[in-house]
């Protein structure tokens, strides 16, 4: 562990040229939507910033994060991120193991309390004392909430983390809860996604280590500068959204040039991330862009919205397993109340008819 | 029920003194002006509003056949999300404005807002109604404005189920429109609180069902009313005048 190492020092120890170096703070500067004035700071930082330890635990998760993050693709620079956090502690990227490893966990603690980032990837199952996550014959949400107590700020890495994600999709056996909902005195960034976009993580750790702040979040806690907008809004296809050309089946005409996933159930309208702006593997597609719509991973309970491939999200009445749409429930109960309609209206008017046959 | 009546200030209502001199055979039909201009305005703007939200909300969700031919030769759910907008931000000012007009306007005006959710007699009303309905009861009372049953409806409806339309409504607007711009200001917080952008497309278009029943059924029994209640309805909301078919009392 490199204690005072800026991350220049790291950089060029690992045969980055500065002229290297001054490309990627100009790319990172652009990826934050920063101003170009602001680049020669992000490589004052650079220079002059010890390397921020990072400790990153798993919960229960499927490493999707990881593997994402270690794609980020800005040029040259994929591992020099890795090693430009001080990556103190991850389960599944460190070279020891067993009690030496744990034992990091506890050093990184007490010499840098209070100035360490704690990612977390996953999240805690509550049910059972947290038995159906372990790490180091520990139940995870132990792990978590000590590491917790003294770091600086805690980023919720992907939709596991932030939301529950698949492990909490309903009936949610291990009462998988997220980050937010276990730790509550610390600032906490949710980066949500299944997996987080690679250059949206590593976006959030530079911006931290740039200006020695959290980025600003938004009402659910998610960075604005990635969250702020809907996959929808800066949709190459919403042209066709606009004009009324959708495709109407996977084979059609409609998807072979490439009209709006709409009616097959892109979830682009609903779901706030960077995929139509960023994209991903370097920006070289996104689902929507494969011919796929979106399916909202980087939101709230997205498992439990019904089917990927339709607009409307199923109503699921509690206790009496019956799923519908919202169009199901509201035909079925306008029939009702057309058919509740006719039948007082017939009765009335015999009634009606009735009652004038005893006047007369 | 005699406090409808007996709230009005307005004259020749069918007040018990003018009953009771008149059983023996003379019909003193009483007339009386319920409903002011305003609020019949914005009642038939409302009406029109709700037909094309429920119209343009239905093909948002499900759009009509895709369109060939280029894009930029069609805009037509741009149109149909043109009409709703505009349609939206009518029906809400009009809420506003009634809310204000509930301020200046007449008894009857104020009705829509206040439940009287204190007072016995509005509940002795609404189960004398709700057994007319059920046709347990061979006559129903007489009202100048809404009968309790029909108040009752018309605040849960149009009042909270009205607000929530807007509330959802701007806050799925804000999205579009983006953080920081003032929809998103007063409304962005709906979202988080319902569970997120779909949850509140589903909760929104849910409230449209409910605008459709509630109009099936304010129309059925407004009909049904103007043929068989004791007052007549539909005069009510064109010229405002509210005529009553008998002078009794009860």
């Amino acid at each position: 562990m490199a204690g005072l190492e800026t991350f220049y020092d790291v950089m060029r120890r690992q045969g980055i040229t500065r002229r290297s170096f001054l490309k990627y703070c100009s790319l990172t500067a652009a990826a934050l939507g920063l101003g170009p004035e602001m680049v020669p700071e992000i490589a004052h930082a650079m220079e002059t910033k010890p390397r921020l330890p990072v400790l990153w635990l798993h919960g229960l998760e499927c490493t999707c994060c990881s593997e994402s993050f270690i794609r980020s693709a800005h040029p040259l620079v994929k591992d020099v991120v890795l090693s430009m956090i001080s990556l103190d502690y991850d389960d599944t990227l460190m070279a020891s193991a067993g009690h030496q490893a744990e034992a990091i966990l506890d050093e990184v603690m007490t010499k840098y309390k209070g100035n360490y980032i704690l990612a977390v990837e996953g999240n805690p199952p509550l049910n059972e004392d947290g038995m159906y996550c372990i790490i180091g014959g520990k139940p995870f949400v132990d792990q978590l909430k000590k590491v917790a107590k003294d770091a600086k700020a805690i980023i919720s890495w992907g939709s596991c983390a932030s939301y529950g994600c698949v492990q909490a999709a309903r009936p949610n056996p291990t009462r998988a809860t997220p980050v937010h909902e276990v730790i509550f005195d610390k600032p906490i960034i949710k980066v949500p996604g299944c997996p987080p976009i690679a250059e949206v993580m590593t976006g959030v750790i530079t911006y931290m280590l740039t200006f020695d702040r959290i980025p600003e979040l938004d009402r659910q806690g998610r960075p604005k500068m990635f969250y702020s907008q809907r996959i929808h809004d800066k949709c190459y296809r919403r042209p066709h959204f606009d004009a009324g050309q959708y495709v109407e089946k996977f084979d059609d005409e409609g998807a072979r040039k490439g009209y709006c996933l709409y009616k097959v159930g892109c979830k682009g309208p609903t779901t706030y991330n960077a995929c139509s702006t960023v994209r991903w593997n370097d920006g070289v597609s996104f689902p929507i862009q494969a011919g796929h719509g979106c399916i909202g991973c980087s939101e709230d309970g997205f498992w439990d919205k019904g089917s990927w491939y339709a607009r409307l999200s199923d109503i699921k009445g509690q206790g009496f397993g019956i799923e519908a749409n919202a169009d199901q429930i509201g035909l079925a109960a306008t029939a009702a109340v057309g058919g509740a309609v006719a039948v007082h209206a017939a009765v009335s008017a015999l009634k009606r008819a009735q009652h004038k046959g005893d006047a007369q | 029920m005699t406090d409808a009546t007996s709230d009005t200030t307005l004259p020749p209502a069918a007040a018990p003194p003018a009953a009771a001199a008149a059983p023996r055979g003379w019909r003193r039909l009483a007339t009386v002006y319920v409903y002011e201009a305003p609020v019949r305005l914005w009642h038939w703007v409302n009406a029109l509003c709700i037909l094309v939200l429920c119209i343009t909300g239905y093909l948002i969700a499900s759009p009509l056949p895709t369109l060939s031919g280029e894009p930029s030769a069609h805009y037509q759910m741009g149109i149909i999300r043109f009409l709703h907008f505009s349609a939206a931000y009518i029906f809400a000012i009009g809420f506003v404005g009634r809310v204000l007009w509930a301020f200046v306007g007449n008894t009857y005006s104020r009705e829509l807002f206040t439940l009287p959710f204190w007072r016995a007699s509005f509940w002795r009303g609404l189960i004398i109604e709700v057994k007319w309905y059920a046709f347990l009861k061979p006559r129903p009372l007489k009202f100048i404005g809404h009968n309790p049953l029909a108040q009752l409806f018309m605040f849960i409806v149009m009042v909270l189920g009205g607000l929530f339309m807007i509330g959802t409504g701007f806050a799925l607007y804000s999205e579009g429109e983006g953080l920081g711009s003032w929809q998103d200001k007063l409304f962005g917080w709906i979202i988080p609180l319902l569970g997120g952008s779909m949850q509140v497309h589903t909760l929104h278009h849910l409230g449209m069902w409910v605008f459709i029943l509630f109009v099936i059924i304010h129309v059925y029994s407004v009909i049904r009313e103007d043929i068989m209640s004791r007052q007549t309805m539909i005069s009510a909301m064109t010229s405002g005048y509210r005529s009553f078919r008998d002078d009794e009392p009860e």
